[in-house]
């Protein structure tokens, strides 16, 4: 696996470099480095990195590790079981930020997390921050004002039937097909919705299966929050909208816009307070907000011209709106059900 | 739609055809061990391996028959491992089926990465497409649930026939069948059970494997780690339920993708709204189980199933 950095190895080689000066007798040159030091960031992750969710924290890092201001290196595929040993290893090796998602190990990490005081953890997890781990920071995708115009353009493109298939209903997931329901109602208060959970994260035939029966039972228009519904769509030529990744290059006819999360803010204000010795426990998910610059809605590309004016209209000024804080989209967490 | 429409629509058919042609080669593939004599517990992570091997042959350029041929060699190489520990070396069958299980899906995550390394997103392959049978297809309601599907479902629905009449009709199947009763009597005939339990394990691994590769190049186009999601296990209990005949078993997988096919749609009705989605996704096993205890009271187990085989032993 090819996950050890270049930048990490290119400091090394400085470092050593730098050793070897000392010992040769220019002695009063700085062994240990300069002020704006990139922060050795680990990621920790419970599926491969270009897994929607995880490929968004994976992108910022590596952005992280270009603009200078991260070392990075990463674990994929660990099983929650494994999750706390892969924490210990990191925290043992001296990475300063711990990334990653702790929504199958929440007592068992918030254990770990004590055990390394001086160590920075920024973890999606359910909970929210507190002062009993003040060394533990968590996020989530709460892109939810991003969903909320993916939805307005939903409901100016459907013809009143909205299929959605969903993993599990967990906060995350109800929270982002709540609001784009309320956004996709505010063009069409009539819109039939069919909720469907599959009860798995990576089944994409079970989740094409499901959109199948959707559109069967008259959807003409998809959310697709898993791998196959946008499958299903295109092959069945009814419309999608994206979720957390772009994927309209994959279907240039069927996914009309996406919701975005840019996992930059989050990250960036992580690295600032490591740097400056201020990290707390808080909650992180605010930076995914999108007066925060943390979602936003896809370019409708191939879509250009083809959606209404009126939806278009609505979703400048709820954007504006949302930007300079006079329009707050709900946060609903609550379980969506097929009306 | 309420439940007597969604019977009566050719989708919910084509549905069911669908979701049980995996289950069907990979039940074909576990029976042919198993009346051999060979509980293959490593069925889950065989079919991982050729979910994966199948896909990344196509993704790697070759045509998608040499990705099925190449999903079943990956099958039977596990296959050839399980059938060595467990034939003639008589390891235990639970622990090694599931050792093969671990080790294929590790080796297809290992094998992924260190071809994949830097993907943004998991990579599409163009899948089988669906074949529709002239004529044929132009059936009302049976037309587009069976002859309109990829030319995967239709080996699948082929392999049931050939299994049958291999198993029942030819001295093989005879000689096969018998290594899962009384392998004594094999050897009496001049036959070596080693051999032929070895070879049962191997194509029947092929199988699975084969089954496998219908996730990533017919009902899917790219690659998951855990897009098996248990159909393995599914399987196995599929054997039991058709009392270790393919007819049977291959009606078992056809009834459990009918009740797979029928939560999805009920969970859309206005009953969706009202009853936990667990319970749907609950129904197609709660029904297989109890079709399971009606069904196995009359099972004949093959009687050395999980016996070891020592030549000359007494």
């Amino acid at each position: 696996m090819n996950n050890e950095p270049k930048a990490g190895l290119s400091r090394r080689h400085l470092m050593a470099s730098a050793a070897g000066i000392a010992a040769t007798g220019l002695a009063g040159l700085p062994t240990r480095a300069f002020a704006a030091d990139p922060i050795k960031v680990a990621g920790i992750y419970t599926v491969p990195v270009e897994q929607q969710w995880v490929s968004r924290i994976h992108k910022a890092a590596e952005a992280a590790v270009a603009a200078g201001a991260a070392d990075y290196t990463y674990t994929e595929n660990t099983a929650n079981t494994d999750y706390p040993r892969v924490m210990r290893e990191y925290a043992e090796q001296g990475y300063k930020l711990i990334v990653g998602e702790i929504f199958g190990v929440e007592a068992e990490a918030r254990e770990v997390v004590d055990e390394y005081p001086d160590v920075a953890f920024l973890l999606g997890s359910s909970f929210l921050p507190d002062e009993a781990h003040p060394n533990l920071s968590v996020f989530d995708n709460y892109i939810q004002d991003a969903s909320y115009l993916s939805g307005i353009i939903a409901g100016a493109m459907t013809k009143g039937n909205i299929g959605m298939v969903g993993g599990f209903p967990i906060p995350e997931v109800n929270r982002l097909m709540n609001a784009f329901m309320a956004g996709a109602r505010e063009m069409n208060p009539d819109i039939r919705f069919q909720v469907s959970f599959i009860g798995s994260w990576f089944d994409p035939p079970k989740a094409k299966e499901t959109a199948f029966a959707m559109i069967d039972g008259g959807a003409d228009l998809l959310y697709a929050e898993r791998f196959g519904v946008s499958d299903a769509a295109m092959e069945r030529g009814v419309l999608a909208i994206g979720n957390v990744i772009d994927t309209q290059a994959d279907y240039p006819d069927t996914v009309v816009a996406s919701a975005i999360w840019h996992f930059e803010p989050t990250l960036d204000a992580a690295l600032a307070k490591v740097a400056a010795g201020a990290f707390t426990a808080e909650n992180y998910g605010l930076y995914s907000f999108m007066k925060e610059g943390g979602c936003s809605l896809a370019p409708l590309g191939t879509f250009e011209g083809k959606v209404p004016e009126a939806a278009l209209a609505l979703v400048a000024e709820r954007e504006a709106a949302i930007r300079d804080g006079s329009f707050t989209v709900e946060i609903n967490d609550e379980e969506p059900k097929s009306s | 739609m309420d439940i007597l429409d969604i019977l009566l629509s050719a989708s919910f058919w084509a549905a069911t055809v669908r979701i049980a042609s995996p289950l069907i080669f990979a039940t074909l593939g576990e029976l042919i061990c198993e009346r051999a004599g060979v509980l293959n517990l490593g069925i889950e992570g065989i079919m991982v391996i050729g979910a994966f091997a199948g896909w990344m042959a196509v993704y790697l350029g070759t045509g998608l028959w040499a990705g099925v041929a190449v999903a079943m060699l990956a099958g039977m190489l596990f296959g050839l491992l399980h059938a060595t520990l467990t034939v003639p070396f008589g390891l235990s069958q639970h622990v090694v089926g599931l050792g093969i299980t671990l080790l294929a899906t590790a080796t297809a995550s290992f094998a992924y990465r260190l071809s994949l390394p830097e993907v943004t997103s998991p990579p599409k392959i163009e899948p089988f497409q669906p074949l529709e049978i002239p004529g044929l297809s132009q059936i009302p309601l049976l037309g587009p649930a069976l002859f309109s599907q990829t030319a995967l479902t239709y080996l699948a629905f082929v392999l049931i026939v050939v299994v049958s009449v291999v198993l029942y009709r030819t001295p093989l199947g005879l000689a096969l069948r018998a290594a899962g009763e009384n392998p004594a009597s094999v050897e009496a005939q001049g036959l070596s059970v080693t051999a032929i339990r070895m070879g049962a394990v191997i194509v029947g691994s092929g199988l699975m494997g084969v089954g496998g590769a219908f996730l990533t190049m017919s009902a899917f186009s790219s690659f998951f780690f855990e897009m098996v999601n248990g159909r393995g296990w599914i399987c196995i209990a599929l054997v039991v339920f058709g009392a270790w005949r393919p007819g049977k078993a291959a009606l078992g997988a056809l009834l459990f993708a009918a009740f797979d096919a029928l939560q999805v749609r009920l969970q859309q009705t206005p009953m969706g709204a009202l009853i936990p989605y667990q319970v749907f996704l609950m129904v197609p096993y709660v029904l297989s189980i109890l079709a399971l205890v009606l069904m196995s009271r009359r099972a004949e187990v093959p009687a050395a199933l999980m016996v070891p085989f020592n030549k000359g032993e007494r």
